[in-house]
């Protein structure tokens, strides 16, 4: 006979104290597209499941002052219907619509993707580059962590006890910025990324002013590569920049060999990635349209 | 433990179900309801099978717990015919026989369906795209995409 326990928190207040009672033992549920189907697998196994979809800020997206933020539960359909957030950060949009199918892109959430802390989450490098905060609601109050500080290691966090990851936010965007993700799967679709790469790019002119590198599925957790920022900045994405920072990014790498990929394979791509991602980011700010990987 | 009472909608009809904390929503259409047009192919959100609406959302009904059905509007295959009128994309379905054993069908039915309320005049591209979280082993695709395609072309000329 099953122990567990269903409650809905209406409030972000209800859904801390909720976790707190719960004594390690609750689960947070966003969309479930990973908690539903490591409970059936048996790798994770909740005392009580919170649901925080009846939290409004919890799964909706917000714009103040031209920073956006994400409730951590809003499903990455909505992130890709919203034309503004769109506009603002496409590569960031881009890397959480091509989270599995359609069907799971109306329930998963970047939250829920961040939380998971797999290595290979699409959505993180691409949060990384955009220097996107978490926003964290705990028996202790509120406090916030820049996103790439926020995985530990493969399926780990740095939430505390009670903790939940309330939204997430996306800041202002100074004129002529722009994003872009991508990622190697082996097929078209529906996979698990060998490497992905977010690139975030500001310009003044022809030169990039400011610039962040996200590095995922290449370490245990994503990596924020400031050697190859360093290396885009200042320079008019010429080969040589390009190059250094590809450089850079493929020995930032310390990957596993897998079946989706070698040690080596992922080192070179990281780099080609990068090269090819900051070309998008930099044809976005020049208003020349990348669709995204989905074409629906 | 108490089972828990849920109310919800399904097809339009107000439907009151008990279920445990980790049944699944699929678990509940089948074993509680009867409502056994959606299949269960891999029960971890890759096969499609038992696509179904919530509140208006294309989601795997695999992947969804029954309690949060409560306040829910949900469709499933069942609601999909209007009597023994068949929805276009059944009849196009059975004309050019975009099945065989028919286990992915009402997957695909309710995902074509979703797909044609939100883009009327999709490309083969975006079809094929939409329809990639569905699984057929017998059609080869070719004909579920062409049946689609075509029930897109009629729906916009009957709508002129």
């Amino acid at each position: 006979m099953s122990e567990i326990q269903y409650q809905a928190a209406k409030t972000v207040k209800e859904a801390v104290k909720m976790m707190q009672a719960a004594k390690g033992k609750g689960y947070i549920l966003a969309g479930g597209t990973d908690l539903l189907v490591q409970m059936k697998s048996g790798a994770r196994n909740p005392g009580v499941i919170i649901d925080v979809k009846k939290i409004p800020e919890m799964v909706s997206v917000t714009e103040k002052k031209g920073a956006f933020t994400i409730g951590a539960a809003t499903p990455a359909a909505v992130m890709g219907e919203h034309k503004k957030l769109r506009k603002a950060w496409p590569g960031v949009v881009e890397a959480c619509n091509l989270i599995g199918s359609t069907q799971v892109q109306g329930r998963a959430s970047a939250g829920g993707n961040l939380c998971n802390a797999s290595p290979a989450a699409d959505s993180v490098p691409a949060l990384v580059a955009a220097g996107c905060i978490v926003n964290i609601a705990g028996p202790k109050g509120k406090r916030s962590v820049p996103v790439e500080k926020f995985n530990t290691g493969p399926g780990r966090t740095s939430l505390k006890p009670g903790e939940i990851v309330v939204s997430l936010t996306l800041p202002a965007r100074p004129k002529k910025s722009s994003d872009a993700y991508l990622r190697l799967i082996p097929r078209t679709e529906m996979d698990i990324a060998v490497v992905g790469v977010g690139v975030s790019l500001t310009m003044k002119g022809d030169t990039v002013a400011d610039a962040r590198v996200g590095l995922g599925a290449v370490a245990p957790t994503v990596l924020l590569v400031d050697k190859a920022a360093k290396a885009l900045v200042g320079s008019k994405l010429d080969d040589a920049a390009l190059a250094a920072a590809a450089n850079a990014c493929s020995a930032a790498c310390r990957p596993i060999d897998d079946k989706r990929g070698t040690i080596k394979y992922r080192t070179k791509i990281a780099g080609v990635l990068l090269k090819r991602a900051a070309l998008i980011a930099r044809d976005r700010i020049n208003g020349i349209e990348h669709r995204g990987h989905r074409p629906v | 433990m108490a089972k828990i009472h849920v109310n919800t909608t399904i097809n339009g009809a107000p439907t009151e179900f008990l279920c445990d904390a980790n049944q699944t929503l699929l678990d509940v259409l089948r074993d509680n309801l009867g409502l056994t047009g959606s299949k269960e192919g891999c029960g971890s959100g890759d096969c499609g099978a038992c696509s179904v609406m919530v509140d208006g959302r294309l989601v795997c009904s695999c992947l969804v717990l029954a309690p949060e059905a409560a306040g829910a509007k949900i469709e499933t295959i069942e609601g999909m015919a209007d009597g023994d009128k068949l929805h276009p994309l059944q009849k196009k379905f059975v004309e050019m026989a975009a099945l065989q054993c028919g286990i992915c069908t009402p997957g695909f039915l309710i995902a074509a369906k979703a797909l044609l309320e939100k883009h009327a005049n999709p490309t083969e591209e975006e079809v094929r795209y939409w329809l990639a979280g569905n699984l057929c082993r017998c059609t080869g695709y070719d004909k579920i995409v062409t049946a689609v395609l075509d029930v897109a072309a009629e729906m916009r000329e009957s709508a002129r």
